[in-house]
């Protein structure tokens, strides 16, 4: 520990975050409009109460909202080269990552985890859209590859919740082999007879949907979400016409066979648990609901 | 008529006036054919000097080169018997995608890889090496097929990118590149892929998730097209050469990230001025590589793969 990291970091987070409460009282609602009282949001589990448009949710809160009680162990990641190219663009990647790394209270984009469901067995892998757009580096590589040993260690299911725009562009060809690593990581667990289960949030595209994240056992998505491989933009450009309506949302995904469900965001845990139970012969518990937010959230 | 890159203008020129006095002479005027000597020799010096050191971006250029050999030109040097095989079984043919049975050297092998096409009218029918889901569910049923019969597979990497369009998201297009990597992993056989000149991102790794993976001199591979990354970050497409500096896409920038194991030297001036000696390099790296893992078992092999990629990215740069 040093002066850095115990007298500057401090003070820069708590300058960061008095900021953030008095403008948040009120969030509008991206889809419909309306303004919602961000306590009523909380207690929707931010999602809109007016025309059920699900919202981003932070990665904790995400793991709050499936576990048992809200409550869960986090794994200790392994340490990764940090900027293996040295890269920079108009600015250097080793400061976004600080930047990201002071916004975030995280090391990287992904958050592993392990409690219970309905009382029965879960490892995740959470990604944390926040942290640089939740893109895949070597460091959320890690943190896969970490999960499933976990999984196979503990003999529970694998939940991946990918949230993330893609390959992390600054670890360059390292970043596009976090592809195979990830498809290696859940094949293990495959392998193992262990369920593997991909919740998709929005958004889940690029390299991070043409790996592992459709590689599952089950695939099961919060409404709206956009999930593909390339991006909206990128098509419209190619093709040169306006997409379809509700292209790449959720539903499109699953009228088209690639999503198994579209589930709400407050019926995941008992949706979850259920499968998980089919899946591996138990009969699952009342899962347990967290409390509301900014109440205990499990962690180390 | 030969295709020069803007680089190359100098050399263009000097060819270009070399022509002009062949054009002249009638073959046995003493003057012309010594001047022609001399400008050859030195247009051989630019040459050298310009490929000696080419940057990421001139590198990228050469790897997209019109008349830079493709799929078909290798199928055609590399092995006999070629017996292209169509389809994915489901949908649809995709030419983006071309394999088929064949012998390397005697010895019969899965061979497939992306074909970008050598005109306006091949390019369309190809679709400019941009496979969809179909392309690369034919990938994984000729995989499939290679295990069935215990034979090596090798694939040539060459491509934009996966194909970004309604229909191919509408297929899954995603999910058929997951199945596509996921089958490279899987394979009970040596696997051995080369990147002969443009190894973009998610298409490109489909197939190249091998035991071996070798990279032609001149050949770029990356997670995004310096174009691409350029936009993004640096909110401009202009900067597409600094991109390409800052992505380490060359081969040696991926020999020493650990990514490849081996780069094929090109005849001078790139692959496109020597397409047997190309080809030839190419034979002989591939033929090694088979070596190395004949008398392997199948789950050895199989292991050696993902023992490989999972370490990749553990260290950095080690230069």
């Amino acid at each position: 520990m040093s002066w850095l990291t115990n007298f500057v970091r401090p003070k820069i987070r708590a300058l960061v975050r008095k900021a953030e409460v008095p403008d948040n009282l009120w969030d509008k609602c991206g889809a419909c409009g309306q303004m919602i009282f961000h306590r009523e949001l909380e207690a929707n589990l931010r999602v809109c109460p007016h025309c059920g448009h699900h919202m981003r949710v932070g990665v904790k809160r995400r793991l709050e909202l499936l576990f048992d009680g809200g409550t869960y162990e986090r794994a200790e990641l392994p340490a990764v080269p940090l900027d293996p190219l040295r890269f920079r663009d108009r600015k250097k990647y080793t400061e976004r990552l600080k930047e990201a790394q002071a916004k975030t209270d995280e090391q990287d984009a992904i958050v592993v985890a392990s409690g219970t469901i309905g009382g029965l067995k879960v490892v995740a892998a959470a990604f944390n859209f926040d942290f640089m757009g939740g893109s895949m580096g070597v460091a959320v590589g890690e943190g896969l590859v970490k999960a499933a040993e976990i999984a196979v260690r503990d003999r529970a299911a694998m939940i991946a919740i990918p949230a993330s725009g893609g390959a992390r562009m600054q670890e360059g060809i390292l970043s596009l082999m976090q592809m195979p690593r990830s498809v290696i990581a859940v094949d293990r667990v495959k392998e193992a007879g262990l369920p593997f289960i991909v919740l998709l949030t929005d958004p889940t595209t690029g390299g991070v949907s043409a790996s592992f994240a459709m590689l599952g056992d089950i695939h099961i998505s919060e409404p709206g979400a956009v999930i593909g491989f390339a991006g909206a933009r990128v098509i419209e450009e190619t093709i040169r016409e306006k997409l379809p309506e509700g292209f790449q949302r959720a539903e499109y995904l699953l009228d088209h066979g690639i999503v198994d469900l579209v589930v709400a965001r407050k019926d995941l845990p008992a949706e979850l648990a259920r499968i998980i139970g089919l899946l591996t012969r138990q009969m699952p518990g009342a899962v347990v609901p967290a409390p509301l937010a900014g109440g205990n959230s499990g962690g180390k | 008529m030969a295709t020069f890159l803007d680089f190359e203008k100098p050399i263009a020129e000097l060819e270009g006036k070399i022509a002009e006095l062949r054009h002249l002479s009638d073959g046995d005027d003493m003057n012309i054919a010594e001047e022609v000597a001399k400008l050859q020799g030195k247009a051989e010096r630019m040459l050298r000097q310009t490929y000696g050191k080419l940057t990421a971006w001139q590198k990228t250029q050469v790897a997209r080169h019109p008349e830079r050999p493709h799929f078909i030109d290798y199928v055609a040097g590399l092995v006999t018997d070629y017996v292209p095989l169509a389809g994915d079984r489901n949908f649809a043919d995709d030419k983006a995608i071309l394999g088929g049975l064949a012998r390397f050297r005697g010895q019969p092998v899965v061979i497939m890889g992306h074909e970008k096409g050598a005109d306006t009218t091949s390019r369309m029918r190809h679709n400019f090496g941009m496979a969809k889901p179909e392309g690369y569910r034919k990938a994984i049923r000729l995989m499939e097929l290679a295990e069935r019969f215990q034979l090596p597979v090798i694939t040539l990497v060459d491509t934009p990118g996966a194909f970004p369009g309604v229909e191919a998201e509408a297929r899954g297009q995603a999910e058929a590149i997951a199945r596509s990597i996921e089958a490279c992993l899987k394979l009970q056989v040596p696997l051995i892929s080369a990147i002969i000149g443009e190894g973009g991102s998610g298409g490109a790794i489909a197939l190249a998730a091998a035991n071996h993976i070798i990279m032609l001199e001149h050949s770029v591979y990356s997670v995004i097209s310096p174009e691409g990354c350029a936009s993004i970050l640096w909110r401009s497409g202009e900067q597409a050469r600094d991109a390409a500096e800052a992505l380490k896409l060359t081969s040696e920038d991926l020999r020493s990230l650990g990514v490849i194991d081996e780069i094929v030297a090109e005849p001078l001036g790139g692959a496109h001025r020597g397409k047997p000696q190309i080809i030839d390099g190419l034979s002989e790296a591939i033929d090694r590589a088979l070596q190395r893992f004949s008398g392997m078992s199948g789950l050895d092999i199989r292991d050696q793969r993902r023992d490989k990629f999972l370490e990749m990215g553990r260290q950095g740069l080690s230069s």
